[in-house]
C-alpha cells in the first residue's frame, strides 16, 4: 500500500539540534477502534520524557508504533532523522523490508511491562543474545560486555541464573541490560514497574535514574509520580489517543491547567496513598 | 514434653507436632493380591507351555537377516522418516502461521491430503505406482519437452534422467513415503508448540532488531520444543511400528518381515511374533530415555518456581493506575 505524502516539507529541518525523535499527527486504530487520534511529540537528545495518561490512552500503543510493533495509519515518525517504516521516493511513500524494519529497531531498546526475558537462556545469555546474533558480535566481546552491563544494574552475580529463578525486579534489570547491549539511541520503557511488588519497584527506577543521568534519550511510560517529577525533563499527559497538556513536570504535575489532567493526578495520588497504607499495613 | 491430643478448641494448651494415623485402604490390598496372581499365572504358562519356545524365539533375534532388517530398515526407516516429517512438519507448521494466504493454503491442503491417506496404501502408491506413472525422472527445464516441439528444437532441454524405479521400489521410497505423511502429523504438533510460546518472546527477540527466521530458530521453537517433543516421542515410537508397513513398498530388509520369514520355514510362527515383539520392545525403551533426556534439555529454564507477579493485574484494572 502506498501513500502521497502531503507535503515533502513536513520533513523536520536539520537544525541546529534536530529531535531525536519527533512524531507529528500519528493516528492508529484497531478495527475502526481510534486508539491514537494525532499525537505530536518530540524528544530530543539526552531528554527523559514521560507519558502519563488513564489505562487505554493509548500509551502503550505510541510506544509501540515508535519501533514498529505496531504501524500507524497516518501520521509520521522520525528516529533520529528517519521515517520510521517508511521510504519517501518521490510523491509516494514505500514500506521498508523485513530487514529495513529490524535495522531500524536496532538502535531502539524496549522494556517490557512483563520483561519478556527468553526463559530458554541465562541472565547472561539474554543480553548476549542479541550483539552475536544480530550485529555479529564476537562471543568472547559480546560476553565481556555482558558482564560489564549485568554489573551496572547490579546484577554481577546473576549472569548464570535463570530469568525463572530471579525475582521481578531482577528480571526487570536484566531486561534492561539485554536492551543497552544493542547500545540503543533510545530506550522505550512501557511501565517497567507496575508489574512488580511494590519492595521491588525501587531498584529498577534506581537502574533507570542512573541511565538518565548517564545522557541516555528515554520515552517512559510510567505511573511513578515521583520518578516522573524528579527524573523527567517533560512530562506529557495522554487521554484517549491525544496529548492533554505537555510541559515540565513541576508544570504538568505540579499545576496542571487541564481538568482530565487534574482528576488523573488526583486519582493516582489517592491510590498512592491506598498502596503506602497497604504497605505499612502488612 | 508428653504427647497431648489437643482437639477441643476451648483448650488453652497450644498444639504441637502432627502426627496423624494414615487412612488404611484395605481394597489397594485386595487389587494387589488379584495381580499378582494373574502375573503368577502369566509366568506359569510362560513356562510350561513350551508352545511359547522362548529360546528359539531368543535365537531367531539375532539371525543375520533380522538384524540386517532391524538396522536397514526398521532404524534406518524410523531415522529416516522421522528427519523429513520433523523438519518438514516445521517448516509445514510456520507456513500455516504465516501472513501469506499462498503458503497458509498449501499447508492446510498438505496435511489435509497426508492426514487423510492411509500410510499402507501411500507406500503401495509410492512403491508400484509412481514408477509406473513416471519411468524416468527427467531433470532440466520445466515443460522442457513442450517447449523444445514448440519451438522446433531437436534438444528436448533434459540434462540428465533419473530411474525411478529404482528409488521408489527401494528403502528410500519408504522413508519418503512414511516422512511425507509424519510431516502432515508433526506439523499440527509444531503448529501448537509454536502458538505456546508468549507472544511478548516474539516482541522482545523483534524489539532487539531480530530477523524472522532468526527469531523463529533462536526464540520460538526451542521454547517450542518443551511442548512438540513428547507428542514427537509418541509419533517416533508409532513411526517404528510403521516400518513394518514398508512391506507395502515391497522392501523385505525389514523387521517384522524376517522374523516373520524365518518362523514360517520353519512352521513356529509364535516365537518370530515373539521375537519381532521383543525387538520393537528394546527399541521403544531406548527410545523413552532418549526422549527424558530431550525433554529435560528443552525444559532448561522452567524448572525453577516461577517468581510471583502479584502486582501485575493491578495496573490495567484498576482505572487510570
Ligand atoms: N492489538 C490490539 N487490538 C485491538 N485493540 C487494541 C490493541 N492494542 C490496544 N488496543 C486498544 O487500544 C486502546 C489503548 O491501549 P493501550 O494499551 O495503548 O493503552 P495504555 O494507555 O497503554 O493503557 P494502560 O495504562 O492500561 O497500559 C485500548 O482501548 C485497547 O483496548
Ligand atoms: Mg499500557
Amino acid at each position: 500500500m502506498t501513500e502521497t505524502t502531503p507535503s515533502t516539507s513536513a520533513r523536520p529541518r536539520a537544525g541546529s539540534e534536530q529531535p531525536l525523535v519527533r512524531a507529528l499527527n500519528v493516528m492508529k486504530s484497531f478495527h475502526g477502534n481510534e486508539v491514537l487520534k494525532g499525537i505530536d511529540l518530540e524528544v530530543h537528545r539526552g531528554e527523559v520524557v514521560c507519558l502519563l495518561g488513564p489505562s487505554g490512552s493509548g500509551k502503550t500503543t505510541f510506544l509501540r508504533c515508535i519501533n514498529q510493533l505496531e504501524s500507524i495509519d497516518g501520521g509520521r515518525i522520525w528516529v533520529d532523522g528517519d521515517l520510521v517504516g517508511y521510504r519517501a521516493e518521490g510523491e509516494h511513500l514505500h514500506h521498508l523490508t523485513d530487514k529495513q524494519v529490524a535495522a531500524q529497531r536496532r538502535n531502539i531498546g524496549m522494556v517490557f511491562q512483563r520483561f519478556n526475558l527468553f526463559p530458554h537462556k541465562t541472565a547472561i545469555e539474554n543480553v548476549m543474545e542479541a550483539p552475536v546474533q544480530v550485529k555479529g558480535v564476537d562471543k568472547k566481546a559480546a560476553r565481556q560486555h555482558a558482564e560489564e552491563l549485568l554489573a551496572q544494574v547490579g546484577l554481577a552475580d546473576k549472569a548464570a541464573a535463570y530469568p525463572g529463578a530471579l525475582s521481578g525486579g531482577q528480571q526487570q534489570r536484566v531486561a534492561i541490560a539485554r536492551a543497552l547491549a544493542m547500545d540503543p539511541k533510545l530506550m522505550l520503557f512501557d511501565e517497567p514497574t507496575s508489574a512488580l511488588d511494590p519492595e521491588l519497584v525501587g531498584e529498577v527506577l534506581r537502574v533507570m535514574r542512573d541511565l538518565a543521568s548517564a545522557g541516555m534519550t528515554m520515552i517512559v511510560v510510567t505511573h511513578e509520580m515521583g520518578f516522573a517529577r524528579e527524573v523527567a525533563d517533560h512530562v506529557v499527559f495522554m487521554d484517549a489517543g491525544v496529548v492533554c497538556e505537555q510541559g515540565a513536570p513541576k508544570d504538568v504535575i505540579g499545576n496542571p491547567q487541564q481538568d482530565r489532567t487534574r482528576s488523573f493526578l488526583r486519582r493516582m495520588r489517592s491510590e498512592h496513598d491506598e498502596a503506602r497504607a497497604d504497605a505499612a499495613g502488612t | 514434653m508428653t504427647v497431648t491430643h489437643v482437639t477441643d478448641q476451648s483448650t488453652t494448651e497450644r498444639p504441637g507436632l502432627i502426627d496423624a494415623r494414615p487412612v488404611r485402604h484395605p481394597w489397594r490390598w485386595v487389587a494387589v493380591a488379584v495381580i499378582l496372581v494373574m502375573i503368577a499365572m502369566i509366568i506359569s504358562s510362560f513356562l510350561t507351555n513350551d508352545r511359547w519356545d522362548f529360546s528359539l524365539a531368543g535365537q531367531i533375534m539375532i539371525q543375520q537377516p533380522v538384524i540386517d532388517g532391524l538396522l536397514k530398515g526398521t532404524i534406518l526407516g524410523t531415522v529416516g522418516s522421522m528427519v523429513i516429517g520433523v523438519v518438514l512438519g516445521i517448516v509445514i507448521a510456520v507456513m500455516r502461521i504465516s501472513s501469506n494466504p499462498v503458503l497458509r493454503g498449501v499447508s492446510f491442503v498438505y496435511t489435509w491430503f497426508f492426514r487423510a491417506i492411509p500410510r499402507y496404501v501411500l507406500l503401495v502408491i509410492i512403491g508400484s505406482g509412481i514408477g509406473y506413472l513416471y519411468n524416468t525422472l527427467d531433470i532440466g527445464v520445466p515443460f522442457g519437452q513442450q517447449i523444445a516441439s514448440l519451438l522446433g528444437l531437436s534438444s528436448d532441454l533434459t540434462i540428465g534422467s533419473l530411474n525411478v524405479n529404482g528409488i521408489t521400489g527401494s528403502i528410500v521410497g519408504g522413508i519418503i513415503g512414511l516422512g511425507l505423511s509424519e510431516a502432515a502429523y508433526m506439523a499440527e504438533i509444531a503448529r501448537s508448540g509454536i502458538l505456546s510460546v508468549d507472544p511478548g518472546q516474539r516482541e522482545a527477540a523483534q524489539a532487539l532488531g531480530m530477523s524472522n527466521g532468526k527469531l523463529m530458530r533462536r526464540i520460538v521453537l526451542p521454547q517450542a520444543m518443551r511442548v512438540i517433543v513428547p507428542p514427537t516421542g509418541n509419533e517416533t515410537i508409532a513411526m517404528v511400528k510403521d516400518t513394518s508397513l514398508l512391506i507395502a513398498i515391497p522392501v523385505i530388509a525389514e523387521l517384522n518381515y524376517q522374523t516373520g520369514a524365518i518362523a514360517n520355514r520353519i512352521f513356529k510362527i509364535m516365537p518370530g511374533l515373539v521375537a519381532s515383539t521383543a525387538w520393537y520392545l528394546i527399541i521403544c525403551s531406548i527410545l523413552m530415555v532418549g526422549q527424558f533426556y530431550l525433554e529435560r534439555y528443552f525444559g532448561r529454564g522452567f524448572g525453577q518456581q516461577r517468581p510471583k507477579t502479584r502486582r501485575f493485574a493491578r495496573p490495567a484494572g484498576a482505572g487510570g493506575a
